[in-house]
């Protein structure tokens, strides 16, 4: 296949067709809207189940519902839509059956906005849902990456049981680049042994969340518990820049990552060695992989879009080994290169005076001065 | 069923009924609704092809007593589980059971919606005017003056509003094939609930849209009286509140014989 000019929402949507989904449940909301709009055509043309929610509470539980008969089935959002779907979520994960979500984030809290953020990470990584679970998380920084991990996504949720999240943001849903789709899979005709299908010449099936007795939920919590270990262990997925020779590296996932990837650049042809370390899985999270980073690293800079959510899984790799510095716009603000290469400019020149904790403080006071017009902070 | 017809045998334990003990208190009328919703499976040899959808309340461990596939869903969102499934298995036989705390109050977007998209799903609506697995507290359903635990001076209706008559109001949707409310407070309501759950089953199997069996149902524990005044207390003050009827039945079923 070659290479066309997609749009991020649509080139999601038609990775998941063409990687066989059987059903999609969705809702609108900007900026994912196009991703429904895609399948609401794309899907009844093939047969396939569409159907547009009075809500997302509803569309989760559909996408629920249809993945206990073990079909490929997925939904889409954006932030505030996906709190609404944490019930649904924490019901699927002690249900065990695979889903697959994808939230195009936005600009928060509350109703915020409809521009590009990563203020979900906490709620998705670190599970907004009750209970104990833990869902894969694979973030993309660009249109070839959301559709590669889209389609990814169904092979790790069947694997697993699990639920799969593709967390992209507003500026990968709305923007287009060249990109190449996956060519079309037949659809899956295998039926999981647990899948509920109809009582025929066999024992009933029952799928369930509910376990009365807690040393039979303990059970249940310890299995989801072990499956995790054995997803942390082989399903760490991340990327690395120039760090062959580097003395500061840059931290950061999705379109923040992609956005210091060229401030890394424009430091690297001033001389300053520096590299970038992007993770992609960002659960389970390359914690190993960021803890070697602190054995050779002068300083670390976490970048993202919002108030440091990654930035706390960081320090816990990196244990204090390393001085830590943190660069984040919030809101729905996506940084300029601009502003990552003088925060690298500042780690190859103003030593970190501590790294006590005191990581937020010294970002905000900086972004103070930003905000407040000084150009020398950023632009010198 | 068994295909033998035993002439000593008048009543036995239909096969779609699994063969357990039941958490229902004694008096509770689910029991009864259960083994006609069995019945029905049975007659019409649905078993081998039905998914059943439970929801939270006392109905909850439904999915322990029939003998077909079942899944459990999130408080108020059996219909939205149910159209999940029935979408993606259009051939297999799908229904929720839920009272009236899941239906009415939590739910009751998602029946609403699924009614008016005219899912091909049924629906079994346990209303005992009260919350009862919590322990008897309000429901949207519940009587006007009638105690409770979260309306201990009984129900005013200045604060809290009126009991919500969902059969009337599901049957003003286009999307459905069929609506009624039977009760089981005595021999010939059970009769006539049997034979309305199996149109509502018989409307799923033809593609004539949503159906739903609102089931007038007792609540001897939360109620606070016994079973047997709890028989009475539906045909003295539930039906008057709730009218028994057909609200909406869709043409091809009217002169099906069942």
């Amino acid at each position: 296949m070659a290479k066309e000019l997609l749009k991020g929402n649509n080139a999601i949507a038609e990775a998941a067709v063409r990687a066989g989904v059987e059903a999609y449940f969705g809702y609108p909301i900007t900026p994912q809207t196009e991703l429904l709009e895609h399948m609401a055509v794309r899907m009844p043309e093939l047969g396939r189940a569409f159907v547009q929610a009075e809500s997302e509470v509803a569309a989760i539980n559909m996408v629920y519902g249809a993945a206990c008969t073990g079909k490929r089935v997925m939904t889409t959002s954006s932030s505030p839509g996906i709190s609404l779907m944490m019930e649904g979520l924490s019901y699927i994960a002690g249900t065990e059956v695979p889903v697959v979500l994808v939230d195009v984030m936005r600009g928060g809290p509350g109703l915020g906005n409809i521009a590009p953020s990563q203020g979900d990470y906490h709620q998705i990584v670190h599970g907004g849902g009750h209970g104990d679970y833990r869902p894969i998380v694979l973030a993309p920084a660009s249109v070839q990456e959301a559709i590669d991990m889209t389609a990814e996504a169904f092979d790790l949720a069947e694997k697993y049981r699990a639920l799969v999240v593709v967390l992209g943001d507003g500026s990968i849903g709305q923007m287009m680049e060249p990109a190449e789709l996956p060519p079309m899979q037949p659809l899956k005709t295998d039926v999981p042994e647990w899948a509920v299908t109809g009582a025929k010449g066999r024992e009933r099936r029952l799928l369930t969340s509910i376990y009365l007795e807690p040393e039979k939920e303990e059970k249940v919590n310890i299995r989801l518990l072990e499956r995790w270990m054995q997803i942390k262990k082989e399903e760490v997925r991340y990327k690395e820049y120039y760090l062959d020779d580097a003395e500061y590296v840059v931290i950061g996932f999705g379109t923040a990552g992609r956005v210091a990837l060229s401030a890394v650049r424009a430091a690297r042809a001033e001389g300053i060695k520096v590299g970038l370390f992007r993770p992609i899985s960002l659960n389970p999270f390359p914690t190993k992989q960021i803890k070697r980073l602190a054995d050779f690293a002068q300083s670390l800079l976490v970048v993202e879009m919002n108030s440091g959510q990654m930035l706390d899984d960081v320090a816990l790799a990196v244990q204090g080994r390393v001085p830590l510095e943190f660069y984040g716009r919030m809101g729905g603000v996506v940084p300029f290169p601009d502003e990552i290469l003088a925060e690298i400019r500042r780690l190859a020149t103003v030593p970190p005076a501590e790294t006590n904790g005191l990581v937020r403080e010294r970002w905000l006071e900086r972004l103070a001065i930003y905000n407040a017009g000084d150009i020398n902070v950023n632009h010198n | 069923m068994s295909t033998i017809i035993d002439p000593n045998i008048v009543y036995e334990r239909p096969e779609a009924l699994a063969d357990t003990v039941t958490h229902y208190c004694p008096g509770c009328t689910h029991g009864t609704a259960h083994r006609l919703v069995a019945e029905v499976l049975d007659e019409m040899g649905l078993l081998e092809n039905t998914i059943g959808v439970a929801s939270v309340g006392c109905s909850v461990f439904s999915y322990n007593y029939f003998n077909c596939d079942f899944v459990e869903a999130p408080h108020g969102r059996a219909p939205a589980m149910a159209t999940g499934i029935k979408r993606v298995m259009p051939e297999h036989t799908v229904f929720t059971y839920q009272g009236d705390g899941d239906l009415v109050s939590i739910g009751m977007a998602e029946v609403m919606h699924t009614a008016a998209r005219g899912e091909n799903v049924t629906v079994i609506f346990v209303n005992n005017a009260i919350y009862g697995m919590t322990g008897g507290q309000m429901a949207p359903t519940t009587l006007p003056g009638m105690r409770t635990t979260s309306s201990p001076l009984g129900r005013d209706v200045e604060t809290t509003g009126f009991p919500i008559r969902m059969a009337e109001i599901i049957a003003t949707l286009d999307g459905v094939g069929y609506a009624v409310r039977r009760s089981l407070h005595d021999a010939a309501n059970v009769r006539k609930s049997k034979k309305a759950l199996r149109l509502a089953f018989e409307a799923q199997q033809r593609g004539l849209g949503f159906s739903m069996v609102e089931l007038l149902s007792s609540c001897p524990t939360n109620w606070g009286i016994t079973p047997t005044e709890s028989l009475t207390f539906i045909k003295d003050h539930m039906i008057p509140a709730y009218p028994l009827g057909d609200f909406k039945v869709a043409e091809p079923l009217k002169g099906l014989k069942v």
